[in-house]
Formats: C-alpha cells, structure tokens, sequence
C-alpha cells in the first residue's frame, strides 16, 4: 500500500495532455444528406507552475450531394486551428490569457462548442451574436475566480481582441466580457454577457444564462438569450438521464433525451450576424446514448419554422472523446 | 398544422417531459445501507479523512465539470494536474476547488 502511494503521490500530474473527439456525422436537411467525418484534437501543456498553452483545432471533410440533378457527391476539406492561447496564472484570482482564444460571450462557444461536449450535433441559431464573427478573439483576456464561498461563487472574464485577417487567426477588433454567479446549494447559474463590436457596424451585444442542475439528479436544463442591434434570440435545452434501473452506467441509465426550443428575431435587415435573416422557430427533440468508453451517439430530429419555408432536419453522429497523456513524461 | 400549433405541442411535450423525470428522481430515492466497521480507530479516522476529502473533490466535480460534460472513463492520473489546470481555466474554478479537484483525481 505504502509503495502504491508513493508511486501515485510520485508520480508526475502536469504531463502534457491530447485529448478531443473523434466523429461521423450525417445530416439530413430538406432531403439532402451531408456526411462529415471530423477530428477536434486538443493539446494542453503546462510549462513551469504558471503557464499554460493550450490549442484546439479541427479537421473535417464534408460530402455533399450534387446541385442541378447531377448523382454523385462533392467534398471539401476544412482544416484550422480553433484557439491557441496563453494561460498565465498571476494570483489565485487572476489569470492573464494571450493569443487567439474562444469569444466569452454566452456560454454554448467556450463550454458547449467541443464534439464531445454538445448534446446536438448543431450549435443554437444564436451562437453567432456577441461571437464576433469568427467566435475567436485575438488578443488577452483578464479571467478567474473573484469570490468562491461554499455558498455562491462569482466567475469573471474580460477581454480585448484587435482585428486580424490572418488565415489562422482571423478576428475582428472587439472587446466585452462575462460574470457568471454559481449558487452549489441550489446547482443554479446566473450569468450575463456583454459584447461591443469596435470596428464596421459598430453594434453591442448583451445576453444572459440560466443553468439548473437540480441537485441529486441527471437532469440539466440550461438557456441562454441573446441580443444583437439587428436580431436577437434564445433557446432552452433539457437533457436527462435516469438512475433509477440501475444507475447511470445501466443500459436504460446510459440513454440522454434531449429536447431545445429556440427562437430568432430579426429586428432589422442589415444582417451583421449569422441569424436567419427572417424570423425562425425550431424545436430539436434528440436521444444519445452514452456507450462506454467515452463514445456516444447522437441521434436528433428537428423542425424548423420559418416564411422562408418549414423544414424537417434529422441529424445522426458518433463521437469518441479521447484523453491521454502527450508523451511519457516522468 | 399551424406552426403556432406546432410550437405550442412542443412546448406542451417538453414541460411533460420535464414533470414525468420529477416524478422517476422523486421515487428513486437510494436506499440507506448501513456498514460495519470492524478496523482500528486510527484507521477508521484516517479513512473518515479520505472519505471527506473525497466527497468534497466529488461534489466540486459534480458542482463544476458535470455542469458541461460527462465525466470522461477515466484517465492517467500523469496528466490530472494538466486537467485542472485546463479546467481552472476554462470553468473559473478557485484556487481552492482546483486543489480539492486535484486532490479528488489522486487519492
């Protein structure tokens, strides 16, 4: 026993990590079938007790059918890093982040985005306010934790992006932030975000949040609203998985319905953001099951109201999250 | 159908949805088991230590990363240190959860 802890207390904690996820999705969309293949890979690696770089990127392939009547499918490949950031931990309450880093705005683009995170295959028809355009920022934020008590907890993050056209590191010039409040007693998440355009349209962004995590149970349910100068919209996602017959690891435990209500508004038709351009309504009913050894598919049926016509949207995938350390280490 | 009618059916479903899983949480409430405790008094105290330790690093995961993702099979514990790093990060953990969470994933 003693020799045990002495290797588990001995042993190296901050090897640098590749983790990320593995996926095949379809997409069926007015009767048309997409398939896409798609590699999220994630390198954490932790340089000295401060600092921390850590990157995400995405690498997909997507085969569409041919337009105009023609059989056959087209394919294009899309390659890019998604973030390549700087952690620097200057006390307990502040961290100074520098690079090219997700938009904090909202909460589906920094916690939500990742392939083996989302309950949906697709982000919500508002993730595109308040993310700036690309959803990446490129610049420094100032982020942490300024109050933790065992009976609330209050998160911050602000942050400055200047604009860039590079390939990899495409951003507009922005700047905005986050307070998120977390109350454990009652598992509830209240948070408002804040976004202002600095160059173009000149526009600002407001949104709010609201998670509940009823305590005791597998029950989620989180919502979010967003405000842009020319649209703004919601949506609220339910998710639930049973512990009664068996727990959650039983074959019945491991099945995730998911039901996510959203709507967008369009407030005028100078569209600088990726709502649709009229106003759209959709309900996603979907079912997951988490099988072991961290895959899981993800099965979803969606429809979609709108004037520019209704549409049914089935969507079908598996993902495989992977977390290993990146080399031996000591 | 409208898709007003459409939309407020949905609605419908979802707050059923959301009554029905109220209703199976409160019937499967887990039943108490009682232990016997045979092993010296240190022992028993060092584990009650542990064990405490333990659910504190617990209810900070089920607090914190559970809010946005399953929790993954299982991983090296060479990378936990990197993990909650990453994690400090990304969910605004304080020094002290991040501590406790550490402690949680090495034991």
């Amino acid at each position: 026993m003693a020799a045990l802890c002495a290797v588990r207390y001995g042993a190296a904690q901050d090897t640098p990590l590749l983790s990320g996820g593995v996926g095949f999705f379809t997409n069926t969309n007015g009767g048309a079938t997409t398939y896409f293949p798609i590699i999220e890979p994630l390198l954490a690696a932790p340089i000295g007790s401060r600092l921390l770089i850590e990157s995400r990127a995405v690498l997909t392939e997507d085969f569409a059918p041919k337009g105009d009547g023609q059989s056959g499918y087209d394919h294009s490949h899309f390659i890019a890093l998604t973030y390549l950031q700087g952690d620097y931990t200057v006390t307990p309450h502040l961290t100074v982040v520098g690079g090219s880093f997700l938009t904090p705005f909202g909460t589906y683009n920094e916690r939500l985005s990742p392939i083996w995170i989302g309950n949906f295959q697709d982000g919500p028809l508002i993730t595109g306010l308040g993310a700036m355009g690309t959803g990446t920022g490129l610049g420094g934020e100032l982020r942490g934790s300024a109050i933790s008590r065992p009976k609330y907890s209050i998160d911050y993050v602000g942050y400055f992006s200047a604009s860039s056209s590079n390939e990899q590191f495409n951003a507009e010039r922005s700047a905005g932030g986050r307070i998120d409040l977390y109350l454990p007693e009652y598992r509830l998440e209240v948070g408002a975000s804040y976004g202002r355009l600095l160059q173009g349209t000149q526009e600002n962004f407001v949104g709010t949040h609201v998670w509940w995590e009823p305590k005791g149970t597998a029950f989620r349910l989180r919502s979010e609203y967003a405000h842009g100068e020319h649209g703004q919209g919601y949506w609220v996602e339910a998710d639930y998985r049973t512990e009664a017959f068996g727990g959650l690891n039983s074959w019945i435990g491991r099945f995730e319905p998911v039901f996510r209500m959203q709507q967008t508004f369009r407030i005028n038709n100078i569209a600088s953001d990726t709502l649709p351009a009229v106003n759209t309504q959709r309900a996603d009913f979907g079912l997951d099951y988490n099988l072991p050894h961290n895959t899981r598919i993800l099965t979803s049926y969606s429809r979609q109201f709108s004037s520019a016509g209704n549409v049914n949207i089935w969507e079908t995938g598996i993902v495989y999250r992977f977390l290993f350390p990146a080399w031996k280490g000591k | 159908m409208a898709p007003k009618k459409i939309l407020g059916s949905a609605l419908v479903l979802g707050g059923l949805l959301i009554a029905l899983v109220a209703a199976v949480q409160a019937q499967a409430t887990p039943a108490q088991q009682s232990t016997v405790h045979t092993a010296p008094k240190t022992q028993i105290v060092a584990k009650q230590m542990a064990k405490s330790s333990d659910e504190r690093g617990g209810r900070i995961f089920a607090q914190n990363c559970s809010r946005c993702h399953n929790a993954p099979d299982g991983f090296s514990p060479r990378i936990s240190g990197t993990v909650v790093r990453h994690m400090r990060v990304r969910a605004g953990l304080s020094q002290h959860d991040a501590e406790e969470l550490l402690r949680f994933f090495n034991p």
